[in-house]
């Protein structure tokens, strides 16, 4: 494999010769490619030679390179031979011809649709998916009825794990954000409303606004993007694996197996995290507004006058609802996945966004729903 | 390291760390391939074949020892150094490890586009020469997951191919194929071996496949954590006055099942 490539055009009166010299391998070849391929370009129709007497060492590339000196002297119309090429390159390049590797037909290419059709398409495929989603909902209630009538049937070993890891170890990341909001919200309300000396309201505003609406909202959206997507990575990933098929093959229900102690352990525990991030924010305001010398029994006092239990439960309602919608979309997202690696991270992409977008529809559903009901 | 090797591996102890203690797998193994030979480990589950692979191509480091590639040693090279004798040898996975969103073809043009210089052209000619090499010239631009696990296989020694390496490591070739398409598989191994002097290094637990490409075998042991036996298949076969190596090759269980 040693020596330096070379390329060397030799002109001659009855035919020209190519003379190659070295190693032909991907290392080597770079070089001398495009100049090889410009010579015989330059000998135009006359015949031409390859003389490979000094190539010490030929691989794939070597070959490939080869091939297209063959292939650029036949679209010149020349008539080239390779010569003295040692016999085992030479029974290695014996397996090509020039059409070798020119006869795969591309992929073909499917006519573009007419917007009509594609619209068509788009609400078939719609209502499919809808009526798909549908099925999947009704099953999942069912099932989870069935077992939250027979709880000796839920598998309440994975209910806690899944607890765990979506409650506690999510704890960290909803203090920083209820903790903000609530510092965020405070601090943006009590700098306007301090000119007309109306400081105290900060904490009508602060209390309504995240215990009947942000606590609620941000807390299901971290919980979109933690484990909604891990839900569908997950389940994506044991669909990929054949682990699904195999439960199904023995009879056991991927939704009541896998579905239901995942919703059962995200109904759970999101109330939960929807109190704790509405403390936390609230405490965060609370620091904020003793900083406009507000003491923070005078603003909790003013928080418990105005804000009314139907604020607080119809905020709780509000995150049970949007857990429902992150773990069964999630869920749903992860049975769904099909193909390779590929598609579990599509999976879990879908996932987050079909939760959030879910969230922030029936957020807006409820908002006409209680002002009508006057909650 | 010798004239006539391209890899030396010398008193090689691998294994890791386990609540603060060493658990070693293999024991100051020692070993070389020859260069232009095809060269199988073999051993029965768990005995540390696919670990040996993994050290010997760099992926993990050893507790003690050295490996050596082509006159470089992989344990002691600093990242720079390691990427450069990595692109001495190309390595086939157990399950194939093609890239699920490229196609065949740019699977294996994608070594050639981030490590050479040639032009686009010359990328692609080169890549079908390595794809029609491995008979796999038909199916270019088809994904991963249209290719059944023979084809598969065979686009992952077609990438492996593709910088034209002096060295190519095999993990289980014939694993999860039917007999037929595992002796296709053979016969490339062989005809690739002898037309372009690449040099194998296989790991397998398949007998039919030994005998079939193998012109050295060096066989691990689990219970002794090193070389039990090394030699040519059939004087593993005929030879071996191991136990161990005896009941592998007539296939004879360890213990009876209750």
């Amino acid at each position: 494999m040693n020596g330096t490539t070379a390329v060397e055009l030799r002109r001659g009166l009855g035919e020209s010769v190519v003379a190659l010299t070295g190693a032909l391998d991907a290392k080597s070849l770079p070089p001398i490619w495009s100049k090889a391929r410009a010579a015989v370009r330059e000998n135009g129709a006359a015949p031409l030679r390859v003389d490979a007497a000094g190539v010490s060492y030929c691989d794939g590339s070597g070959i490939a390179f080869l091939l297209d000196l063959l292939r650029e002297g036949s679209r010149q119309g020349s008539r080239i031979t390779i010569t003295n090429l040692a016999p085992r390159f030479a029974e290695l390049l014996a397996q090509f011809d020039q059409t070798s590797l020119e006869d795969e037909t591309p992929p073909p290419r499917a006519a573009p649709l007419r917007l009509t059709e594609q619209l068509g398409r788009a609400v078939l495929q719609l209502g499919a998916d809808l009526r798909h989603q549908g099925n999947y909902v009704r099953h999942v209630t069912l099932c989870l009825l069935y077992e939250l009538r027979h709880p000796s049937v839920v598998r309440w070993k994975e209910v806690l794990g899944v607890a765990e890891q979506m409650g506690v170890n999510g704890l960290p990341v909803v203090t920083l954000i209820a903790f903000l909001m609530g510092v965020v919200l405070a601090y943006q309300s009590a700098v306007p409303m301090r000119q007309f000396g109306a400081e105290i309201f900060v904490a009508n505003l602060i209390g309504l606004s995240l215990l009947r609406e942000l606590a609620p909202l941000m807390t299901t959206i971290v919980l979109a993007g933690r484990t909604g997507a891990a839900f569908a990575a997950e389940i994506g990933t044991m669909k990929v694996n054949e682990e699904i098929d195999a439960l199904t093959t023995m009879a056991l229900d991927p939704v009541r197996f896998l579905v239901v102690p995942r919703m059962i352990a995200t109904l759970s525990v999101t109330p939960l995290l929807t109190i704790y991030a509405g403390v936390v924010g609230l405490i965060g305001g609370g620091l904020v507004m003793l900083t406009f010398n507000i003491p923070l029994v005078t603003y909790f006092k003013q928080i418990v006058s105005v804000v009314s239990i139907g604020d607080f439960i119809g905020g709780l309602f509000k995150s049970a609802v949007f857990a429902f919608l992150v773990a069964a979309v999630g869920c749903l997202r992860g049975l769904e996945t099909q193909g390779g690696p590929r598609a579990v991270g599509q999976a879990a992409t879908r996932a987050v966004v079909s939760a959030i977008v879910l969230i922030v529809v029936f957020d807006g559903i409820f908002a006409v729903i209680f002002n009508f009901l006057r909650i | 390291m010798s004239a006539d090797s391209i890899i030396d591996v010398e008193h090689l102890t691998v294994g890791y760390a386990r609540d603060g203690e060493e658990v070693v797998l293999l024991q100051d193994v020692s070993f070389k391939v020859l260069r232009g030979e095809v060269f199988a480990i073999l051993g029965g589950s768990g005995s540390g074949k696919t670990t040996l692979l993994k050290h010997m191509i760099g992926l993990q480091q050893p507790l003690a020892g050295r490996i050596w590639i082509d006159g470089d040693d992989i344990v002691t090279a600093d990242r720079p150094a390691r990427r450069a004798i990595m692109r001495k040898f190309g390595v086939m996975y157990q399950m194939g490890a093609l890239f699920g969103s490229m196609s065949t073809l740019e699977n294996v043009r994608l070594p050639l586009e981030e490590f050479t210089e040639f032009d686009d052209d010359a990328i692609d000619l080169i890549a079908r020469t390595k794809l029609y090499l491995v008979g796999l010239l038909p199916a270019v631009h088809r994904a991963p997951a249209e290719l059944s696990g023979g084809m598969q296989k065979r686009a992952a020694i077609a990438r492996a191919m593709a910088l034209d390496p002096a060295i190519v490591f095999l993990d289980e070739p014939s694993a999860g194929l039917d007999p037929i398409t595992s002796a296709e598989l053979d016969r490339l191994i062989i005809r690739l071996a002898r037309t372009l002097g690449i040099t194998f290094v296989v790991v397998t637990h398949e007998l039919p496949s030994i005998f079939a490409i193998a012109d050295r075998v060096i066989m691990l042991d689990q219970h002794s954590r090193g070389i039990a036996a090394s030699g040519t298949p059939a004087q593993l076969r005929e030879h071996s006055d191991n136990p161990w190596v005896h009941r592998f090759f007539n296939r004879e269980p360890e213990e009876a099942l209750p």
